[in-house]
């Protein structure tokens, strides 16, 4: 009998805290992350998205409570999710090596890997530009391609951390139209973003963090209609939340 | 001063003349550069890479030594290289006392350190910006030293061409090792200091302007390599 192929998700925390010296960036959070919808996490700056997201991709450990994966070993772990960062790292080489040095260290054959950078770069509408050196393209451009070179990865689960702060725009809508594909696709999407509008855009599925704390956790429509909290609603507002 | 001017007139004519004894010394003293260069390299850059981003035990220790390696006296590693290779001493029977090949041993002794280093400094800051994308695109440690080297492959050469600089410049430890025979060890820096020192100073102008030109063209192409690197890649 065939087993059914192990998934990474559903990615369940349980009372997750993270503490580095006195400063507890997340306490106590409790959730499930799971195939479906696209998930966005909100929250204030300093209310621990990125910490969360970090801790769900294996770069940092929780310091208390348990984080669940559906794959045991890290070597399936890893291949199983990418992670987009607010700053795109890219290497100093062409747009298409950036890929391409990416699909060689998940160990993607030779022979496969001129075609899955191709697709990729076009997908993010990065074909004219594949030859260029990645760090002379604009910032836009840089951050599709961070994006490209994850998704070039086929990954079950891609993080996506602010992809979208401190950009023009034109290139914000290219990004979210982006992920809307990347969604599409079938791969589980869990991004942070502290810009309201953004996450009305996107999400199915909000997670509202507050000082380090999962506030709500609810579904967007729901959320944005009649939020649970008066954090939240005044999150919601726009009053600072402090 | 008369004499001084119609030295510096004759050692200009050495150099345009291709004089014959000019040149070997030239060729020589590039010879030895370039190949303890090539150990220096081989042995300092992976080295500076390890100890960059490889937590141990006393590594902030180590990263001090090695600085302080930097700024090791030539003559000190003259002296301890001279130890090792005499007749009497543990490496005596290779009788490499006296031949170009002592000369490479000290000089890559002396700017191994330099390269280690300089690779450290480089490769540590790479790391701090590329840490994160790299463990999660799933890299180990070890196997994200090559990438960082070729990512810091501008800053590197530049390291590299500092490390030649010292080499070149050196005199302290390849007259020792060396002991500036004619025609078999006697590179610029050592011919100047003798020919300086018996009062001849046409051939010591001579070399002198050559090494002041090859100081200038390397810290030249060591700039334009920088300018380069920042032009295309940002």
């Amino acid at each position: 009998m065939e087993t059914p192929a192990r998934t990474l998700l559903p990615i369940e925390l349980e009372d997750v805290g993270y503490a580095v010296r006195k400063a507890r960036p997340l306490v106590g959070v409790s959730g499930v992350f799971s195939q479906g919808p696209l998930t966005v996490v909100i929250g204030p700056n300093g209310a621990g998205k990125s910490v969360l997201l970090r801790l769900c991709h294996g770069l940092l450990e929780p310091s208390s409570g348990k984080i669940r994966l559906g794959l045991e070993t890290r070597e399936d772990r890893i291949r199983a999710q990418a992670m987009v960062f607010q700053r795109p790292v890219l290497l100093r080489r062409s747009a298409a090596a950036n890929v391409d040095y990416a699909l060689k260290l998940r160990g993607v054959s030779a022979a496969d890997r001129p075609g899955r950078v191709r697709a990729a770069l076009e997908a993010a509408g990065l074909g004219s530009v594949a030859s260029r050196a990645a760090r002379v393209l604009s910032g836009g451009e840089q951050q599709r391609l961070a994006i490209a070179r994850a998704w070039a990865l086929r990954p079950e689960v891609l993080f996506l951390d602010e992809p979208t702060a401190s950009l023009d725009p034109q290139a914000v809508q290219h990004i979210e139209g982006l992920v809307r594909s990347i969604h599409r696709s079938g791969t589980k999407v869990i991004m942070t973003t502290h810009d309201l509008g953004q996450a009305k855009r996107l999400a199915d599925e909000i997670w509202f963090l507050h000082r380090g704390r999962l506030v709500e956790c609810a579904a967007a429509e729901e959320f944005f209609r009649s939020p649970a909290t008066s954090e939240a609603q005044t999150f919601l507002e726009g009053k600072l939340l402090l | 001063m008369v004499d001084f001017f119609e030295a510096f007139r004759t050692a200009v004519r050495l150099i345009l003349d291709l004089d014959a004894d000019l040149v070997e010394i030239v060729l020589l003293s590039l010879r030895v550069s370039l190949t303890a260069l090539v150990p220096a390299v081989l042995i300092g850059m992976p080295l500076g890479a390890f100890v960059a981003i490889r937590a141990f035990p006393l590594r902030r220790v180590v990263v001090v030594f090695m600085s302080a390696l930097m700024a090791l006296p030539p003559v000190v590693v003259g002296l301890a290289v001279y130890v090792v290779l005499s007749r009497a001493g543990p490496l005596g029977n290779l009788g490499l006392l006296f031949t170009p090949t002592a000369m490479v041993i000290a000089q890559a002794i002396l700017i191994a350190p330099i390269i280690a280093s300089l690779t450290r400094q480089t490769v540590a800051d790479l790391w701090e910006e590329y840490e994160e994308q790299l463990r999660s695109l799933g890299a180990s440690r070890l196997g994200a030293i090559p990438t960082l080297l070729w990512e810091g492959r501008y800053r590197l050469v530049t390291t590299t061409l500092a490390g030649l600089g010292r080499a070149i410049a050196e005199v302290g430890a390849v007259i020792i090792v060396g002991g500036n025979i004619a025609h078999a060890t006697r590179v610029m820096t050592t011919a100047i200091a003798l020919e300086t020192s018996k009062g001849d100073l046409v051939l010591a102008m001579g070399l002198g302007l050559v090494l002041i030109a090859l100081s200038l063209f390397i810290n030249a192409v060591a700039f334009w390599i920088q300018d380069l690197a920042q032009r295309v890649e940002a």
